[in-house]
């Protein structure tokens, strides 16, 4: 008795016990809800695996911009569409909420009042209403668009309607692939230009124009290129024929909805935590600064950004991830992404609702933990070093 | 979303007991119908609130037969994917859901269908300004469609057959494919014939749109129960044969009282003045005189729900009795 009690006045003891049981419950639980679940499953007569996945779909999604989808094609290709749309709506929601939000919490924190307020009413407006009703707000607005027979028209090659934005699609020819080359080799040298200058200046204190002539190389060089092997490329322009425009690209109002409400609302989170960085930044830094003669823009360039960004980033990432997890909400606008169409119409064509949730919810962390990685990487490259 | 995790939640966790469904509503002490979200004719709130239509009645017929009491159902609104999962979890003991009887739904989701209420099919609805005549003119065009139905498959199929194209706007509801067909987000919708006849009723003029002729599918919609619970099955099944039934036996709700002195043998079984079929299904002896006096034979609620005199407009056609050019048949009452 005594010896036992000797055992759990030892600390070490202790905390591994408890950590053991902890463990060996979870452990448990889960194999209990697995049990449950594959009983409940046989009981029911509902079939289980994996072989539907080979299955054709026997339907068909119409926005699938990198894979031609066909209603031939297997659930598994439902499920690459999806992961596709999903990926595509988060990279560009995370681009814009990225610049949308940097400018919106600089904004707050300037002089100007008017400026102030609208920026301050904006975060504050969409923080507080819900995600959803901000997608469905500007869906019911797209959709109030005039009618495609009726749509407007900019320069007789873009048209607006309820069915999206058409514009010219550009074709390239052979000979495209060299102004190609020309712009990985313009970005290249652009790259290695600025080492070279910040080395430069390093050494020396010599300034040199990095960002004009980087831009010089990377439009102007493969722009002259382009002319002088005589424009090899055209572009298909859409036209009304039937019942819709046919040629050129298009931009669905789905898509529309669910990127201006992901961006916006994200953008409002993004602002704050712009803010709190440039707040955290002490004031002795920026009269600092001042007092050396920099100046203004070169004060929050050189200065301020790049340690307001240790605060930043962190706070950031989670922001990113919250926006690729919100764009599942494109259920709501029928916008074709990973829940909509493998975990909503797969699932429910096939009946494999385990399976589908399953495969939805590893994709999803894959691509949430995915995302924590190279923001983490980044984060490690900014945080101060110790010289 | 919420929702169909919560099933899924709930499917996991499921510890249902192996007591039959029939105890379990007679315990409960009411009927837990699924139906959908609103479809005018078939189930939809009316002008005082109360559920109506021709599947709503299926519901209230099961409770009549179960407690003798037409209001004791609380329905449970389904969208076209939440509703497998809602039925497979004991959300609720049966589905009167316009819901096509397939062979995978019978068989691989372990549900199984008592009969059919309503022999449908699919059909096109397009503003008549569009000028098209024939489904098959459809090239190019943006269809509106129900996600997680037959009918989005049949589409599939119909527009792969015709070799023409199509583009399609995935919906979830038919309001919300209302909505999209009326602003001219799409050109055409898809569903079975009734829900176009249902939706053209509830347009603010149904003048300007034109359900075109094809007819694409069969669509039998039916009643269904969980695989495995024969009892249950049987008294849903019975509830719905019941009423067809009366209808051939010109029983209706205004003559009822007056047929329980019938000298035609199956009017007395029927109406359980005859032998003991209420206590073969556990029931009340008077289970199906009570459905009849409630709620009407199957001819009484088609014309109150969906025939010609209501805004749907749809002609017996196919759902007609067997005996009368129609497809409508019910298995003796013996």
């Amino acid at each position: 008795m005594r010896s036992n009690l000797n055992f759990f006045s030892d600390e070490k003891f202790r905390s591994i016990f408890f950590q053991t049981l902890v463990i060996g419950l979870f452990a448990l639980g889960i194999y209990f809800i697995v049990q449950t679940t594959g009983y409940n499953l046989e009981k029911r007569n509902i079939a289980t695996g994996w072989r539907f996945l080979s299955d054709p779909a026997g339907f068909d999604i119409s926005f699938s911009p990198f894979i031609n989808f066909k209603s031939t094609d297997t659930h598994l290709d439902v499920y690459f569409v999806g992961v596709l749309n999903t990926l595509l709506v988060s990279f560009c929601g995370c681009i814009a909420a990225t610049i949308l939000g940097f400018l919106v919490g600089i904004i707050r924190l300037s002089s100007n009042w008017l400026l102030v307020r609208v920026a301050y009413i904006y975060v504050e407006f969409t923080r507080n209403v819900p995600l959803l009703l901000q997608i469905i707000l500007w869906y019911s607005i797209l959709i109030q668009l005039p009618r495609v027979k009726q749509s407007l028209e900019f320069l007789d090659i873009f048209f607006i309607s309820n069915r999206g934005i058409y514009s010219p699609r550009p074709v390239f020819e052979t000979g495209f692939s060299y102004v190609f080359i020309a712009i990985i080799l313009a970005f290249i040298s652009s790259f290695i230009i600025r080492r070279w200058a910040k080395k430069r200046q390093d050494e020396t204190g010599k300034q040199f124009p990095v960002l004009s002539s980087s831009f010089g190389l990377i439009i102007i060089l493969p722009l002259l290129l382009f002319f002088i092997i005589g424009s090899p490329m055209s572009f298909d322009y859409p036209a009304l024929k039937g019942f819709n425009f046919k040629g050129g690209m298009v931009i669905r109002p789905e898509f529309i909805a669910m990127f201006l409400a992901l961006t916006i609302y994200t953008a409002a989170f993004i602002s704050e935590t712009v803010r709190s960085g440039i707040l955290s930044v002490t004031k002795g830094q920026r009269e600092a600064s001042a007092s050396l003669g920099l100046k203004k823009s070169w004060i929050m360039r050189l200065i301020i950004i790049p340690q307001a960004l240790r605060v930043i980033v962190p706070p950031l990432t989670s922001q990113y991830l919250n926006l690729t997890k919100n764009s599942s909400l494109g259920i709501a606008v029928g916008y074709a992404d990973l829940v909509h169409g493998f975990g909503g119409i797969s699932l429910n064509q096939t009946g494999q609702a385990i399976e589908c949730m399953v495969i939805v919810m590893a994709t999803y962390l894959t691509i949430s933990l995915t995302i924590s990685v190279f923001m983490n990487i980044y984060n490690r490259s900014i945080q101060f070093k110790e010289k | 979303m919420k929702k169909l995790l919560s099933i899924f939640a709930v499917t996991v966790f499921a510890f249902s007991a192996n007591a039959g469904t029939l105890d379990d509503v007679k315990n409960r002490g009411f009927l837990k119908c699924g139906v959908t979200t609103g479809l005018a004719g078939f189930a939809a709130p009316d002008d005082s609130g109360e559920w109506a239509g021709l599947d709503a009645d299926m519901c209230r017929a099961v409770a009549v037969a179960v407690f003798g009491d037409r209001s004791k159902v609380e329905f449970i609104t389904t969208t076209g994917k939440s509703r497998f999962p809602t039925l497979a979890s004991g959300e609720v003991d049966m589905l009167a859901r316009n819901t096509t009887w397939t062979i995978s739904r019978d068989v691989n989701l372990g549900f199984e269908f008592v009969g059919v209420n309503f022999y449908d099919g699919q059909g096109f609805m397009i503003p008549s300004s569009l000028g098209v005549s024939s489904a098959t003119e459809l090239d190019g065009a943006t269809v509106c469609i129900q996600t997680g139905t037959t009918t989005e498959l049949n589409l599939a199929d119909f527009f792969r057959l015709n070799g023409i194209s199509y583009e399609a706007l995935p919906i979830e509801t038919n309001d919300e494919g209302k909505e999209n067909l009326f602003a001219g987000r799409c050109d055409v919708y898809t569903t079975d014939a009734s829900g176009l006849s249902s939706t053209r009723a509830a347009a603010a003029d149904p003048g300007k749109w034109l359900v075109l002729p094809e007819i694409i599918s069969k669509e039998p919609l039916g009643p269904l129960v969980r695989h495995g619970d024969h009892q249950w099955g049987d008294v849903v099944r019975w509830s719905l044969n019941a009423m067809i039934i009366a209808e051939e036996l010109g029983v209706s709700s205004e003559n009822v009282d007056a047929q329980k002195s019938s000298n035609v043998p199956e009017v007395l079984r029927l109406l359980g003045v005859e032998g003991s079929y209420g206590e073969m299904l556990e029931l009340a002896p008077d289970w199906a005189y009570q459905i009849i006096k409630q709620i009407g034979n199957y001819s009484e609620s088609y014309e109150a729900n969906v025939g010609p005199d209501t805004p749907l407009e749809i002609a017996r056609g196919l759902n007609a009795l067997w005996t009368q050019g129609g497809i409508l048949y019910a298995p003796p009452f013996r």
